[in-house]
């Protein structure tokens, strides 16, 4: 790594300033994506200002069907929380599936949707569950956080601080992990909500494209018919898709509909 | 840049560069070489200690990040003076052979102080999930599942 000053912020006003008074600082929480990428010198911060430990960051609630989660609540405590494991238990499943126990006792939910890694797993759960993100200064409306391949609405040197994530009737997550890494090479996260008494479903896939994404022929289906076969003769496009040495595009299209049936499954006791 | 931790019950001060990794600090000013180096990259787990009681890669955190933290390194399992040569989990690797050449060992058995603490009668399932973070590049494995299940038994009292 580069030399680099290290500033641990005592707020969110101390961050922000600290950020606009240095335009080559970054903020660090868990540091699982950023400290890697500074080991390999593709990135070299001038400052790193850590957010990781901010009170007003962290943090767990549940008003009405919103669930609340703190930026810097790290994914082993999602994935443990007694109130996200009763309420949105899905959100859980997801927290849980990422990295390993150690990366999940530093990766933090902000940081992850900060870097909208293509194959990270949180992305699926923000977009399948309505998540608006809320950040110093404003809302992110659900549907409008992601952008691009790591790339987000977020301005330069916005602090995400918290998501509030729609309470479903039922959900599930199911990933197809690459078997090396842990990453996603294919996850769907599916939801159900009731909408003034109609269902109203959610599919959101990570891994398979650029970025998070809507399969709505699934929602479509879902919501006339919630299971598995609703799944069964739909053809996700394998066009725009990721192609790699580890997955072609149509193998990822074949994955996201596996996946999406074993997550209907999961919900519906049906088998795949 | 000056900072100060607990480490193995004994509180330190370091002066250290703000670009050190924990795992440096630990190994080459503490000379706690217990917590291995086995690829940098976050993956094998060999340098898996407790920060604030949650197991790590130390390979993948700043020392400066560990600023007022309490951290807990294989040595520190059995403190000086407590009458233990081994904690429970040391004592089932051995038993057990839970090793082959050894290097991964001090995290893996980290690795399982910190999954027994939260699951203490894990399954093989739930044992292999815990320990996904540690690699074994002797493909040790079965007896390193072995191990902590016999671990999980001492810890619970249970012959």
């Amino acid at each position: 790594m580069y030399s680099f000053a290290y500033h641990r912020a005592s707020g969110v006003e101390d961050a922000l300033q600290r950020l606009s008074a240095d335009p080559a600082a970054k903020l660090i929480a868990g540091g699982m994506t950023l400290l890697p990428v500074m080991k390999h010198r593709m990135a070299a911060p001038s400052l790193l200002v850590d957010i990781g430990a901010l009170k007003d960051l962290r943090g767990i609630t549940l008003q009405g069907d919103v669930l609340t989660v703190g930026a810097a609540m790290r994914h082993r405590e999602i994935a443990e929380d007694a109130l996200v494991v009763q309420s949105v238990a899905a959100l859980a499943q997801c927290a849980r599936s990422i990295g390993d126990p150690q990366v999940r006792s530093r990766g933090t939910l902000g940081g992850a949707i900060a870097n909208n890694d293509p194959a990270a797993d949180f992305p699926a759960a923000v977009l399948g569950l309505k998540g608006v993100v809320v950040t110093d200064r404003r809302s992110i409306a659900d549907g409008a956080y992601f952008l691009d391949m790591y790339t987000t609405a977020l301005e330069e040197g916005e602090i995400v601080t918290a998501v509030r994530f729609c309470k479903p009737v039922r959900a599930a997550y199911e990933k197809f992990p690459n078997p090396a890494s842990g990453y996603a090479m294919a996850g769907v996260f599916v939801a159900e909500f009731d909408e003034a008494g109609s269902k109203q479903v959610r599919v959101a896939v990570t891994g398979a494209a650029p970025f998070v994404f809507r399969w709505t022929d699934a929602e479509r289906a879902l919501s006339q018919a919630f299971s598995v076969q609703s799944l069964a003769t739909l053809e996700l496009p394998a066009q725009g898709l990721n192609s790699d040495l580890h997955a072609s595009a149509a193998y990822r299209a074949h994955l996201v509909r596996v996946m999406a049936m074993r997550a209907v499954a999961q919900l519906t006791g049906e088998t795949v | 840049m000056n900072i100060e931790l607990v480490v193995n019950g004994q509180p330190r001060v370091a002066l250290v560069e703000e670009n050190t990794l924990l795992v440096d600090l630990l190994r080459e000013q503490f000379g706690l070489t217990g917590s291995h180096v086995g690829c940098d990259t976050s993956q094998c787990g060999c340098c898996t200690v407790h920060v604030n009681g949650q197991a790590v890669k130390a390979c993948t955190m700043l020392a400066v990040q560990a600023d007022g933290c309490d951290v807990l390194t294989v040595e520190g399992l059995t403190p000086a003076g407590s009458g233990q040569t081994l904690h429970p989990v040391q004592q089932a690797f051995s038993t057990c052979h839970g090793l082959q050449c050894g290097f991964c060992t001090p995290g893996m058995i980290m690795a399982t102080v910190d999954l027994l603490k939260h699951c203490p009668q894990p399954n093989d399932e739930q044992i292999r999930e815990g320990l996904s973070g540690n690699l074994c590049r002797c493909t040790g494995y079965l007896n390193i599942v072995e191990a902590v299940k016999v671990a999980a038994q001492t810890m619970r009292g249970q012959p």
